[in-house]
């Protein structure tokens, strides 16, 4: 009975479509710059950090492997 | 690719160093303002993502029904590569999210899709490390799922209605904000394809222990 006004009320609920054009302006007002600020700040360096671990973790286990494979080619001989 | 890993990686670097100067030069966006910014590095994580995930998807099908470890190589590679943008984009975007929208996180189809991606990928990493024997082709088939999975991610802002900006903004982005946005593209892209090399020459050292090891086991 009460399923056709729930389906309308749905319908007009419905949220906006997504933006679909950055347009740009030359000013920004004031209030907006603080907040945003530490926030693109964290975005940034968390991207920074985090490639530079994993480029730390490569060379690591590279270290790793390259000396399991010495200590194997020692112990190995050559046939 | 051996000599020129080391020049590539410098240029990467001071790709990365010049792009945030670009980026500050860019006009702010009209709705958001400074916080927009934040899409410099977050879609070129993502494209970076997708990338490895083009890389794992090929290998894995390759190493699934043809059995090559290099395949196997490479899929690991890209599988890793891809966590870790994926990683940065499901970091970057809350942050985003939460001056733009207000709020850390929507269970929008677009957020909710690229954490699953993301969270396919962590799969085929867990399977590969606990799976024990057999795991790779395990893992090479979950991989296969992601892979199929991307295409829908990406256009999930346009076939469903969500908060998200849609696919649109970038072939529509202004020439001041889309020459900072393709430098930082490319800046993610030669640094993805890096990792991906160094992470394949790691695994194919990783095969080469595995094999010293078996003919030292058949020597004893």
């Amino acid at each position: 009975m009460s399923l056709i006004p729930q389906l309308l009320l749905a319908l007009v609920l419905q949220p906006p479509p997504g933006q679909s054009e950055f347009v740009p302006v030359n000013e920004l007002p004031a209030a907006e710059k603080l907040p945003a600020a530490p926030f693109l700040i964290v975005a940034y360096a968390f991207v920074w950090i985090s490639v530079m671990f994993y480029l730390w973790t490569i060379w690591r286990r590279l270290n790793k492997v390259e000396s399991d494979l010495d200590a194997l080619a020692r112990k190995t001989p050559q046939r | 690719m051996k000599k020129a890993f080391g020049p590539l990686l410098a240029v990467a670097g001071v790709m990365f160093v010049v792009a945030p100067f670009l980026i500050a030069n860019a006009p702010y966006e009209s709705t958001m303002g400074l916080i927009q910014k934040i899409f410099y590095y977050h879609v070129p994580s993502w494209f970076a993502m997708y990338l490895a995930i083009a890389v794992c998807g090929v290998a894995s099908a390759i190493y699934l029904f043809k059995g090559t470890p290099v395949a196997d190589a490479y899929a690991t590679a890209g599988a890793e590569v891809a966590v870790l943008f994926g990683a940065n984009g499901l970091v970057t975007g809350p942050l985003w999210g939460r001056v733009a929208w207000g709020v850390w996180w929507q269970w929008d189809v677009r957020l909710t899709t690229a954490l699953l991606l993301e969270l396919i990928f962590i799969a085929y990493l867990m399977v590969r490390r606990f799976g024990g024997p057999g795991a790779e082709k395990l893992a090479a088939a979950t991989a296969l799922f992601g892979t199929a999975t991307a295409p829908f991610v990406y256009k999930s802002v346009d076939i469903w209605r969500t908060v998200h900006p849609n696919t649109n903004v970038i072939p529509t982005l202004r020439p001041s904000m889309g020459g900072p946005f393709a430098f930082s593209s490319l800046a993610f892209l030669l640094l993805s394809t890096l990792l991906l090399t160094a992470r394949v020459h790691l695994a194919k050292r990783q095969m080469m222990v595995d094999q010293l090891y078996l003919a030292h086991e058949d020597q004893l």
